[in-house]
């Protein structure tokens, strides 16, 4: 008794950290110590928890925890800073498999007694949420890192089959809590069912929505820590498991939003099928590095605007360099980001910060745009769609509404990019004809080292 | 009783969640899910329960395994929010 009175003095000091580690994220400045803030009521949390389960063998623990921590470190000290949604995509998926094998585990602890029907109930859930988190994130993983298709799979009977799939779940579920126990059947079916569940949920999305995704088994994997809290009746799993649950639907939101579609759209339907929008006809006119060079020396106001491109090109240290010598140059230098640019949210501000950009410059597209016509030269780096005029005035576009960052109302659009392919929606971007903007083709990393070449 | 005080927990942590995330600059988006991920690895606790406290093999294998994946999240998601954090610099730090 006085054991369960000191763990859970101890995870009340921890949700504390916890709630002020997450508050310090509110600022670029004090977020660093807010993580130290958080791992310190992990840290706090976990040897409680030790403590607090009168473990009778420790060996099992730990082992696990060794290989676990030996994964960890190597997987967070190697990832590169471009293969980031990976990595967030597979810690979704271990934190979504952990829930599932806890409440699978808490099955055994009854051992012959009686399992109330609401455990059973959370149990359900922390095995249908967390196997769900764990496959679809694995599929997530396979399309961000292109192992597999990132297109969207669609194929016909996929409705009928994935309401078969629910309706089997819900069956599942009701037949096991009627009669739980470890050994059930049901409890096997509803194992798998629920790994089939998340690879059906994420192969018919595209890679473009990626974020969303991202976002949502984020959100996921906090839910599943919450139904295991339940299952084990553990408050700080349910405390810490709602923090993350909610900042990823805060976050699935936001992309939501800066997609404009909802989140149903996201997910049950492949992308731009339904409307054609209009042809766009018109010349592009190509530039040189040279000519580059002249009007960047000339210009007084520059922003950047960079896209997934530029983590494909690996492009973001060249691009801070020309930043620093337009800057020496006199010149005024931003990076606009808009919410969905790259993989996952936020891809793109962590890609420049490792490059050493000051995290003043980078702006966001709610602050750029109304400022937008002070720009003497937008420079787009591997974005497309984000800065797709049609989202503003073709209502036949398939990303019309989509909020924008408005390059081509800068005086002069630079566009960086390979060839003449459409974006990842596969629509035509009628900037790239526009009266203001120049094309300068070839690798991104290329160009601009040959700009920051001319300045030499 | 007790499943009334859990869903009372639940219920204020999720406002609470909302109200602190939604301040949370679109800068740090990134290392924020890289730190909720470290922080839904908190079924650590829960897993400790399951790896040691009975001597069922089965328990133990699933409990050991359930150690494992949320100790990934619990290292591997502090360690690289931290790398990422640092890169994060003022203009006035240079």
């Amino acid at each position: 008794m006085d054991i369960a009175i000191y763990t859970n003095l101890a995870y009340i000091v921890a949700a504390a950290l916890f709630i002020f580690g997450l508050k310090m994220l509110g600022s670029p400045a004090t977020a660093r110590r807010g993580n130290a803030f958080s791992s310190m009521a992990m840290l706090i949390a976990v040897i409680a928890g030790l403590i607090g389960s009168q473990a009778v063998s420790y060996e099992v623990i730990v082992v696990g925890m060794l290989v676990g921590a030996l994964i960890g470190t190597l997987s967070a000290r190697l990832v590169a800073m471009t293969s980031m949604p990976e990595l967030v995509a597979l810690f979704n998926g271990s934190g979504g498999a952990s829930s599932l094998l806890v409440g699978w585990a808490t099955l055994y602890y009854f051992e012959g007694d009686v399992v109330p029907t609401f455990t059973a109930a959370t149990i359900v859930l922390a095995i249908l949420i967390g196997g769900l988190t764990f496959t679809g994130s694995l599929i997530a993983y396979g399309k961000l890192s292109e192992r597999i298709n990132s297109a969207a799979l669609v194929f016909s009977g996929q409705r009928v089959l994935n309401s078969a799939l629910l309706l089997a779940i819900v069956a599942c579920a009701y037949l096991f809590c009627m009669d739980p126990s470890a050994t059930s059947v049901y409890l096997y079916a509803l194992l798998g069912l629920a790994l089939l569940l998340g690879v059906m949920a994420v192969i018919p999305i595209g890679g473009a929505d990626m974020p969303v995704v991202i976002s949502l088994l984020n959100s996921y994997s906090g839910i599943a820590a919450c139904a295991a809290g339940f299952a084990v009746g553990n408050n700080i799993l349910i405390v810490a498991g709602a923090l993350v649950g909610a900042s990823g639907i805060i976050l699935t939101n936001i992309m939501c939003k800066a997609m404009n579609r909802s989140l149903a759209n996201v997910l049950f339907s492949g992308f731009g099928a339904a409307k054609t929008a209009k042809a766009v006809e018109g010349e592009v006119k190509p530039i040189s590095v040279e000519d580059a060079y002249y009007i960047l020396e000339a210009a007084s106001n520059v922003c950047f605007v960079p896209g997934y491109g530029m983590a494909v090109a690996q492009a973001q240290h060249v691009v801070k360099e020309l930043g620093k010598i337009l800057e020496a140059n006199g010149c005024e230098v931003s990076y606009a980001i808009h919410p969905v640019a790259g993989r996952m949210p936020g891809h793109m501000n962590v890609l420049l910060a490792e490059a050493d950009v000051p995290y003043e410059q980078l702006v966001e597209m709610d602050d750029i745009n109304p400022r937008i016509e002070n720009v003497d030269v937008a420079i787009v780096i591997g974005a497309n769609d984000v800065v797709n005029p049609s989202a503003r005035e073709d209502p036949d576009s398939p990303i019309y509404g989509m909020p924008i960052i408005n390059v081509d109302q800068a005086r002069t659009v630079f566009v960086l990019k390979r060839s003449m392919a459409s974006g990842f929606s596969g629509v035509d971007n009628p900037l790239f004809f526009g009266e203001n903007t120049r094309m300068l083709f070839g690798d991104a990393k290329e160009s601009i080292s040959g700009v920051i070449g001319e300045f030499g | 009783m007790e499943i009334i005080f859990l869903t009372f927990i639940l219920v204020l942590s999720v406002f609470l969640g909302f109200e602190l995330i939604s301040k949370v600059p679109a800068t740090l988006h990134t290392p924020l899910m890289s730190g909720a991920n470290a922080i839904s690895g908190i079924t650590l606790a829960g897993a400790f329960l399951a790896a040691g406290a009975t001597d069922n093999d089965m328990a133990s294998w699933l409990g050991g395994a359930a150690v494992a994946f949320a100790t990934i999240n619990v290292i591997g998601g502090y360690l690289v929010t931290d790398r990422m954090l640092g890169m994060f610099k003022s203009k006035r730090g240079q």
